[in-house]
């Protein structure tokens, strides 16, 4: 016999699972949103994803290699680049560089590798990086691009976001809703919003994939467009003037994005089924909180935020039922 | 100024009764501690080690006062500081300490890369208790060292470090307390406490193989066979072989090297003494505990046990 | 179609001997029998040096009540009493015997004709299965005798035969169905009497159709004997699993046994050697193994002699290939990996698995990124990356209240692991640390 023989315990085989597969997978379920971004901001939106990764791979293998002088590198894994991408499109368009790469700087620097890298973040390092620049640059950040500019990219002319119109009709303005985009076209994504997130088919063809290639579980997503539908139909029916339909509300905003993409994040969402019902459910909830009471238009990214603190607890009393459990 | 004169008292009164309350407390609700536990606990390592076999040092402390009381401090000896600490210990409770002798921490087995060749390969998580579980490990000696380092992450006080030429870990003679965290950690037994000896030199059989002596001396150059010379050289009985193995007791041993050069396979070391006298080529001296055995008797090793066997 | 309710996997199947006919094995040389051969004591040897045996000479006896006795498979000369490498990958105690000719204890049935009648009573057949050293043939090799002497309290209301073959590869049960399927059957119905029960499952996973059809024919002719065909996944074959798929009951956790939920498990080939056993009073001294394997030239079944070493069986098949990288007694989810190839089939050697280097080599362990697929595909519902975490910083005490002692060491989680991670190498660790503990603090009490 040529080798010496290797001994280890069982398991022998393996799926060929890997952690590149999963991070990739996200980043094709992530295509069809990147696609309509394109054709609904042009120039803008390219050049905001494609700073918006660059910067992130690059600061990813910065850090790794001159601050934590770690051998293996980390950026094959596509943890990085998904991490730019997601942030990216939770960008507007028109966002100057030098903001993104302050923002990609803070998701990984911060967010992510004072962690100690991939799988230790208590949050979403994209998310992180969004909030962190949504405080610190209000005003760039919530001047969204109308539609179909192609060419144009910080010069883009800005408008009205459904959500603003939304949050205008609960501080009193009783024409505002009247003024939303008709349904079909907030479903398609034809309004201005951050890059990513204005197309609600796009996203949801995303997540067909996802689920298809058993990327991730139904239950987080599931559970958060449930929540939201309902509860945002219920102040829908205590008060059709002020609140808007929970159909505007799913096919809006951040929520299709975060409920797909963000909050179903590996790393900082809860480990069982229970867990990600509950997380999803209190998702849910304090978005249309948010979007309706708070001071913000949009609540998506605050309520994944406040919930991965909570993924902690939650992963410690929502234990999975155990074989032959009796329930007492 | 009333203002002043009224906040001024309805704080002093205030403070008044918490002082009461709190004097009452502290006295009704007081637990009585021995200050000689304190006063010993302050002069332990406090490396929490858990090499006396108590929980921590402070488990320590209670019991050596414990003990102080019933009258003696014999057996309670803390491995990391030594006969000094224990001699302070039993200046604070007015005891006569009792002498230890220093320990050290010995790795019985030399199976480096070069002595016991590899027939298979490990192929799982770093830990020799997992390797342990899988199979007999890389050599065809399924008592040596499995290499994985799990002394080496035990030991509290940075005195064992695997050396990666040998594939074995050493002793740092200097740093090590003898506390056994590191015996206890080998799945293999390996490692033994043993007494230090007069000026550091001590003889060790550095072998653990139970194995038949034909397939002990197989699986590696320097294993113990088992052949029973060491014993009957010993003027002092203090040899014994059990289930193929020769072992050294400290207790008896004299230290008169009779038995190392008798050895046919070299397993037994004889650590820190200086070496033969000048016949005897070079001493070995690339590890710390490398014996100066005469390199012609490691030659002739793997013919002379085959005719014992 | 019917299946375990919580977690499984479905590795791809490669059951490449399935179309393969039992054959049977040329006699070894030699012989090697290792005293340890099932869960429990060892047994102990009761030839010496020098000893003529004939074939079915039983040549150790059980060392306990939870043990079993050994019997010679070949004929000819005591040669040694020794020790062995065996698939534990150590050195255990082993008696050796150098064959010479083929004779068998004359009080052997060697017929062929199917024996379908057996009157005797419950605790005469017991007796009889004891006698002949039957283990479950599986892999865990539990002492059958134990299983069906049921503890005082507990009633057995079912058998149910362990027909799945989940592991990926493996196809002795399978070939053993197409071509036993009567004695199987019959043996089924003595287990059955011999538990008093009136109620016999045979849970046989549907990627074995001919075995299904097969079964479900000739267990017409027996009465309350039901087929269940089942969704293939795995670990269908625990016992625990099937019995959750076949009759939807859950045993809880340990110290509670199948048999707290009326259940008595065997495998299909123990039912065979049940009817070996009582029919013909053949003692178990051979069972059919699978030789496979992506890079073997001929995967087969072969009704082996325990005591063959694998490399015989190895060359029948083909040779052993040069690039093999890991030699696996069992199938790949389950089965140890081989310190060499003379490790005798024993008792509960289902198969051998040859992998080439590629196929053998572990990837390299990369950062956990919680993806919960461990949890989500755990059979018993726990939470492996936990109990890994939890080993390897030796939290022993936060590991037992994990539930570590109902891990079945199915190896789902290390499979599915995106990360590689070496989930089962420390639950093992913990389960087996935590199993000393317990047993110490039980022995205290």
């Amino acid at each position: 016999m040529a080798n010496k023989l290797i001994v280890s315990l069982s398991p022998h085989v393996h799926s060929g699972d890997s952690v590149q597969k999963n991070m990739y997978g996200v980043i094709i379920a992530l295509l069809p949103a990147l696609l309509v971004s394109f054709y609904m901001f042009g120039l803008g939106a390219v050049v905001v994803t494609l700073t918006s990764v660059a910067a992130c791979v690059f600061f990813e293998w910065a850090i790794t290699k001159f601050i934590l002088k770690r051998e293996a590198c980390t950026i094959c894994d596509g943890s990085a680049a998904l991490t730019g991408l997601l942030l990216a499109f939770n960008l507007p368009s028109n966002l100057p560089l030098w903001i993104i790469i302050i923002g990609a700087l803070f998701a990984i620097g911060v967010g992510k590798m004072t962690f100690g890298g991939l799988g230790c973040n208590p949050f979403n390092p994209a998310l992180v990086g969004r909030i962190f620049l949504l405080i610190s640059f209000p005003v760039q950040m919530t001047s969204w691009p109308t539609v179909q500019q192609w060419t144009a990219y910080t010069d883009a002319e800005t408008g009205a976001t459904p959500l603003a119109l939304m949050k205008m009709a609960v501080n009193g303005d009783t024409t505002a809703l009247s003024q939303l985009p008709d349904t079909m076209s907030l479903f398609l994504g034809n309004n201005p919003g951050c890059i990513g997130e204005v197309s609600a088919l796009a996203l949801l063809l995303g997540l067909a994939y996802m689920l298809w290639k058993k990327i991730i579980s139904w239950h987080i997503p599931v559970s958060i467009l449930a929540t939201v539908f309902v509860f945002a139909g219920l102040l829908n029916l205590i008060d059709p003037v002020a609140y808007a339909s929970p159909l505007a509300h799913l096919f809006t905003g951040g929520l299709m994005l975060g409920a797909i993409f963000m909050a179903t994040d590996y790393v900082t969402s809860p480990m069982t089924h229970k867990g990600m019902i509950i997380y999803g459910v209190a998702i849910g909830f304090l978005t249309v909180v948010i979007r309706n009471f708070g001071a913000y238009p949009e609540g998506m990214s605050f309520a994944i935020f406040i919930m991965n603190a909570f993924t902690p607890l939650i992963n410690t009393y929502c234990k999975p039922k155990r074989f032959g459990e009796v329930k007492k | 100024m009333d203002l002043i004169l009224v906040a001024v008292i309805s704080l002093g009164v205030i403070g008044l009764i918490s002082a009461v309350i709190l004097f009452v407390a502290s006295k009704k609700f007081a637990v009585y501690e021995d200050p000689r536990i304190a006063q010993v606990a302050e002069v332990l390592p406090q490396a929490n080690c858990g090499g006396c076999g108590f929980p921590g040092c402070n488990g320590f402390a209670s019991a050596c006062v414990k003990a102080a009381d019933a009258g003696s401090l014999e057996g309670k000896l803390c491995p990391a500081g030594g006969t000094p600490t224990m001699e302070k210990i039993a200046a604070i409770l007015g005891m006569e300490a009792v002498a230890s002798e220093p320990k050290i921490a010995v790795v019985r087995c030399n199976g480096s890369c070069e002595n016991r060749p590899r027939t298979a390969v490990y192929d799982g998580a770093k830990s020799c208790a997992i390797a342990h579980t899988t199979s007999g490990g890389e050599t065809a000696c399924a008592f040596g060292c499995l290499g994985c380092g799990d002394c080496v992450e035990a030991c509290k006080f940075d005195a064992i470090h695997m050396n990666p030429e040998t594939g074995l870990p050493e002793v740092d003679e200097e740093k090590c307390t003898a506390c056994g965290a590191c015996a206890k950690a080998c799945p293999r037994r390996i490692i033994e406490i043993r007494p230090k000896g007069k000026n550091s030199r001590r003889m060790v059989v550095m072998c653990v193989n139970k194995d038949k002596g034909a397939i002990a001396n197989k699986a590696c150059k320097v294993s113990c066979i088992g052949c029973g010379k060491c014993v009957k050289v010993c003027p002092f009985e203090a040899i014994t072989l059990e289930n193929n193995l020769a072992y050294i007791d400290p207790a008896k041993c004299k230290s008169c090297r009779k038995c190392e050069p008798e050895c046919p396979k070299g397993a037994i070391h004889a650590v820190n003494f200086p070496p033969r006298k000048p016949k005897v080529e070079a001493p070995a001296d690339t590890t710390p505990k490398a014996a100066p055995a005469p390199k012609a008797e490691a030659v002739k090793a793997p013919e002379a046990p085959k005719a014992e066997a | 179609m019917k299946t375990f309710r919580i977690g499984g996997v479905h590795p791809a199947e490669n059951k490449l001997s399935a179309g393969k006919a039992i054959e049977t094995l040329a006699l070894p040389k030699q012989a090697v029998f290792p005293l340890s051969q099932h869960i429990g004591a060892p047994a102990t040897a009761i030839v010496k040096k020098g000893d003529v045996v004939k074939v079915g000479t039983k040549i150790a006896e059980a060392g306990g009540f939870v043990s079993a006795a050994i019997f010679s498979s070949v004929s000819g000369k005591v040669n040694k009493v020794d020790s062995i490498i065996d698939a534990s990958g150590y050195r255990k105690p082993a008696i050796f015997i150098d064959v010479d000719g083929d004779e068998w204890e004359e009080t052997i049935d060697r017929s062929t004709t199917l024996v379908k009648e057996c009157n005797l009573k419950p605790e005469e057949i017991v007796a009889k299965i004891k006698d002949a050293g039957v283990v479950g043939m599986g892999g865990a090799c539990f002492p059958t005798h134990v299983k069906l002497s049921p503890p005082p309290g507990c009633k057995a209301e079912c058998v149910i035969i362990n027909a799945v073959e989940c592991e990926p590869y493996l196809t002795a049960d399978h070939r053993l169905m197409l071509e036993k399927a009567d004695e199987i059957l019959v043996g089924v119905s003595i287990l059955m009497k011999a538990v008093n029960v009136t109620k016999g499952y045979i849970g046989i996973e549907n990627n074995k159709p001919d075995a299904i059809k097969l079964m479900t024919e000739k267990a017409a002719q027996y009465s309350n004997i039901e087929i269940v065909p089942l969704k293939v996944k795995y670990p269908q074959g625990g016992e625990k699993q099937l019995i959750d798929a076949v009759i939807a009951r859950q045993v809880p956790a340990p110290p509670a046994i199948p048999i707290n939920v009326g259940a008595v498990v065997q495998n299909v080939g123990t039912a065979y050697a049940v009817y070996e056993a009582v029919q013909k009073n053949k003692p178990l001294f051979e069972r059919v193994v699978t030789v496979t394997g992506k890079s073997v030239k001929n995967p087969s079944n072969f009704l082996t002699r325990m005591g063959t070493p694998m490399s015989q069986l190895i060359e029948a098949a083909g040779g052993l290939p040069e690039d093999t990288g890991k030699v696996i007694g069992g199938g790949p989810m389950m089965g140890k990996a081989l310190l060499n190839t003379e490790v005798p089939i024993c008792k509960g050697s289902s198969g051998v698995l040859l992998m080439n280097d590629k196929e053998a080599a572990r990837a390299a362990e990369s950062p956990c990124i919680r993806c919960a697929k461990c949890v989500s595909v755990c059979p018993m519902g726990l939470e492996p990356f936990l109990l890994a975490t939890l080993s390897a910083k030796k939290d022993w005490e936060r590991v037992e209240k994990e539930d570590v002692m109902s891990c079945i060491e199915c190896g789902s989680c290390q499979f599915t692991c995106p990360s590689h991670r070496y989930l089962l190498d420390y639950i093992r660790l913990g389960k087996g640390t935590v199993g000393g503990i317990i047993r110490a603090r039980n022995a205290k009490k």
